[in-house]
């Protein structure tokens, strides 16, 4: 079969050609019971013919939007194909948002149809349907549970499957390249989140795009496990995988992740500086566990990284000596299940150099992207060989870059977004008058060509001497240590800078064992005075780091205080991708970072009031938090004490 | 109002039948200690029954007579309208009568997924040799045996701890394992000698979950003890209590509560 061009420029276009290509090629593939199924191009063709023929006759019509509360499963794509073949928008959401928000963001796009994972996500939708009328029907894919559910709106994945079969239409000719296909919600670490939509034409662009700087094939596999609701994590699996005919690997579960991995040998995956904090803790921990030897070559490949991070400019990670490779880099890659990845991309968040150089130490091809959820997944992104550590690397093939007169990224090129569903205001204003598309992020572009993104632009501050300061990185210096989960940085029109400190629990618990320190819990531990001691230590060594720098000397550590309680998503004091909701936590956290600037040696926290007015916690909070000076380095820089 | 929320919901999957266990009379004796004197109560098919009491009242004692670990000196048990005369543990796991303890019974050096297969030990007729040599009987066994297993472990989402060996475990995931291999017998009833023990209020509510997504799929009829008074009201479709070895109340949790001897039991008035 032939594709007309049109066709060819639309997702659903794309699954046809591949359905009818490579049909017997696997598009997806799912742990379950401890066995990889997989469903292939044609199946998922098939399937999602039958799902749309089905979605018509309960009314869905092109142009409809189709919400999905799922993780990475195969169901979920396949709804999204059956939504793409009749022309409807599908608008994937994050599945562990609360009732609240889901109904927020299901009003916000008016949606008539939502997919659900399983009885969890059904029950919120049903919570949240008396202020959703548009919702008609409820698809959900695990039947688990849900016997009980007699409601007639509700049905089955496979309900859906065998309503639609021999009645599977090829509508897909009718989906032109300028349809909607996707509506995706920035990650919000303000307090709104908007709706962003991007056409077919767009979204093929961009997947295109992304498969041409990657050099992807139908060899590939990547795995899926971030939220699908990211544009990110959608584009580079959905996206991408229709676009070059790479396989889509979903572990077993959140929790089984590493092990499924190691399984999978994805060739290309998608992290945040979360994810690669968390597994660096883990390979830490099992490095003093094995002590000896490896240990001993760990630390040596983790401070020739610290070093080349420091370099700045153009690190380039030193060739591993040949016992180290054998030794050290070989056996890691390959328990990780590293050892065939061509490229780990890291976006989200700001990356520590640090860890960027310690995971090319490793030989794993780390890279920070760079992109917005309006201008798409990808704009920038760093090389393989030599990196300037501080940036995000240079504009792709295809996208223009430069900063404008307010210090603002703009960008210019294909497969950005149409704009915010139902906002033309703001849709305008996306756009500069000579139509480059606004980023929000302030940074700089280099001679050579490379960005650098100081924030966002509410995240960036100056000390009431008027130095800039940049909590974002300081953050992330100090988060390199596997003691620390979480770090928030404060300084904007004070004297100085101070931190709130969110402990890892598991690895100072196990540095507490090891040093036959008796505690109860996280509060107990983030209340003791020697574990204060070993994140002053952690924080005297980022200061060493800053004050080597004339630019960050100022931006020392001097206070800190450790949180009695990890900052959550729940709590919403991390957004859904557990970047820091400044705002919210400087409202929770107000007495204390008061206290910090202002000298005392402890202070009291008040309870949280959780929405129905109870306290959310207990009282295993200790009543003072007690403060922790970090020793400052000089740099002789004299600034007012104003 | 929506179309999706108006409509109401419709009864349990296996809706709760006639009586599938009767016990008539039941008098247990230690020597010259009354442990369970003149109980009588009964099973229905399908349902979630609760055994509660105060400390010592007797609860363990009894489940262990159904279990067929103690033989009553009076009374008589009937299974599906059939008189036990003689029941030993071996005999009730055969009639589909599965069971947790209350101090955690796993084989500690064995992982997760070796526990569980351990419980379909019923079902297997392959001999010795025939699994030595791999014969064909003995691998369909294993295979069916390993599919039972997997659906168990993603029942009871611990498909992270597959391979990890049942010592390493914290104490919630191995009464959730021991309730795996439970199941693997894929018994009728299950008795679960008080399942939430030692837990904290998240895992006894995945514990509770689990228990009822059970009861729920597979339609297994469930005797729990249990002391956590909020637990047993939530997921029990009957209740009885026991005091001193004397059954002091039965019905469903509504009524149990309104009780004035089990207040009394529980609240404690003087002996």
């Amino acid at each position: 079969m032939t594709l007309k061009s049109t066709e060819r420029a639309t997702l659903a276009g794309l699954l046809s050609a591949r359905a009818s290509g490579s049909g017997d090629a696997v598009a997806i593939r799912l742990k379950r019971r401890g066995i990889w199924l997989s469903l292939k191009w044609s199946e998922m063709q098939t399937e999602a013919g039958a799902v749309a023929a089905a979605m018509t006759a309960r009314g869905l019509q092109a142009g409809d939007h189709v919400a999905l509360l799922s993780e990475n499963r195969p169901r979920l794509f396949t709804a999204i194909a059956a939504a793409h073949a009749i022309g409807a928008v599908a608008v994937p959401l994050y599945s562990d948002a609360p009732a609240g928000e889901v109904g927020r963001q299901i009003k916000a796009v008016g949606a008539t149809m939502v997919f659900a994972e399983n009885q969890e996500q059904v029950d919120k939708v049903i919570k949240v349907l008396p202020d959703c009328p548009t919702v008609k029907t409820v698809v959900f894919d695990d039947d688990r549970g849900m016997r009980h559910y007699g409601q007639s709106g509700l049905a089955s994945f496979e309900t859906l499957v065998e309503q639609g079969r021999g009645a599977a239409s090829t509508a897909s000719a009718a989906v032109t390249p300028d349809m909607p296909a996707f509506v995706f919600f920035t990650s919000g670490t303000g307090d709104l989140s908007s709706p962003v939509v991007f056409t077919h034409a767009a979204a093929v662009a961009q997947a295109r795009r992304g498969v041409s700087v990657l050099g992807l094939t139908d060899e590939d596999r990547t795995i899926a496990y971030l939220p699908p609701g990211w544009i990110c994590q959608m584009m580079m699996t959905y996206g991408q995988a229709l676009a070059s005919g790479m396989s889509i690997w979903c572990p077993e579960s959140s929790d089984t992740l590493l092990e499924d991995m190691r399984e999978v040998a994805p060739t290309s995956m998608l992290v945040t500086p979360r994810v690669l904090d968390a597994i660096m803790s883990q390979v830490s921990t099992r490095m003093e566990d094995t002590g000896g030897l490896t240990l001993k070559l760990f630390n040596a490949v983790r401070a020739a990284a610290e070093k080349a991070a420091g370099a700045g400019s153009s690190a380039v990670a030193p060739p591993p000596g040949f016992f180290a490779d054998y030794m050290l880099n070989r056996p890691l890659r390959d328990a990780l299940g590293l050892s065939h990845l061509r490229a780990m991309l890291c976006a989200g968040d700001l990356l520590d150099p640090g860890m960027l150089m310690l995971f090319r130490n490793l030989g794993i091809n780390l890279k920070q992207l760079y992109g917005t959820t309006e201008t798409g997944y990808l704009l920038a992104m760093q090389g393989d060989t030599a990196v300037r550590t501080d940036s995000a690397g240079r504009a792709v093939s295809g996208v223009e870059l430069k900063v404008d007169q307010a210090g603002e990224i703009v960008a210019r090129g294909e497969g950005f977004a149409s704009g915010y569903l139902g906002d033309d205001a703001a849709t305008a204003a996306l756009r500069t008058d000579d139509g480059w598309m606004r980023t929000g992020d302030q940074g700089t572009i280099g001679a050579d060509g490379s960005v650098q993104i100081v924030g966002r632009g509410d995240s960036i501050g100056h000390l009431a001497d008027g130095t800039r300061i940049e909590p974002r990185m300081i953050e992330s210096r100090v988060r390199t240590s596997p003691y620390i989960r979480e770090a928030v940085a404060f300084g904007d029109g004070r004297d100085s800078v101070c931190a709130l400190i969110d402990i890892n629990t598991l690895s100072v618990g196990r540095w507490a064992d090891d040093n036959e320190i008796p505690y109860s819990g996280h509060a107990d531990l983030a209340s003791q005075s020697k574990v204060y001691e070993l994140v002053a230590g952690r924080i005297a060594e980022v200061n060493r780091a800053l004050a080597a720098d004339p630019a960050t000397a100022p931006q020392q550590i001097s206070r800190f205080v450790l949180l009695p309680q990890e900052l959550s998503t729940e709590d919403e004091m991390l957004s859904r991708l557990g970047k820091l909701r400044r705002s919210a936590i400087a409202k929770r956290y107000a007495s204390v970072i008061e206290a910090l600037f202002n000298g005392a040696p402890d202070v009291a926290l008040e309870r949280a009031i959780d929405e129905s007015g109870l306290h959310t916690h207990d009282d295993e909070h200790p009543a003072r938090l007690r403060i922790g000076d970090a020793p400052v380095v000089s740099s002789g820089q004299t600034r007012s004490a104003a | 109002m929506n179309v999706i929320a108006e409509t109401q919901f419709t009864d349990r999957a296996y809706p709760i039948g006639g009586p599938i266990l009767e016990l008539d009379s039941i008098s247990l004796r230690f020597g010259g200690v009354h442990a369970l004197t003149n109980i009588s109560f009964n099973v229905l098919k399908h349902e979630v029954r609760a055994i509660i009491g105060p400390n010592g009242a007797g609860k363990s004692s009894m489940l262990n007579v159904i279990g067929g670990l103690y033989t009553p000196q009076e009374g008589s048990i009937h299974f599906d309208g059939k008189p036990l005369s003689s029941m030993n543990p071996g005999k009730a796991a055969n009639l589909g009568i599965g069971r947790t303890f209350q101090n955690i019974a796993l084989f500690k050096r064995m992982t997760v997924l070796e526990n569980i297969m351990a419980g379909r030990t019923l079902f297997n007729k392959a001999n010795f040799l025939e699994v030595a040599l791999q014969m064909p009987r003995a691998r369909r066994e294993e295979i069916e045996d390993r599919e039972k297993a997997e659906e168990i472990i993603e029942t009871l989402e611990i498909q992270h701890i597959r391979k990890t060996q049942v010592s390493r475990l914290p104490y919630g995931l191995q009464k959730r394992v021991e309730l795996g291999r439970a199941l693997a017998a894929e018994p009728q009833i299950l008795l679960l000698d008080e399942p939430m023990a030692g837990m904290n209020v998240e895992e006894k509510q995945d514990m509770s979950r689990f228990i009822l997504d059970v009861n729920d799929h597979y339609g297994t009829t469930i005797v729990l003890i249990e002391h956590d008074m909020g637990v047993v009201m939530d997921i029990s479709d009957r209740v009885v209590v026991l005091d001193y070895g004397k059954k002091i109340g039965d019905g469903t949790p509504a009524e149990v509560r309104a009780n004035q001897d089990v207040i009394d039991a529980y609240l404690g008035v003087a002996h």
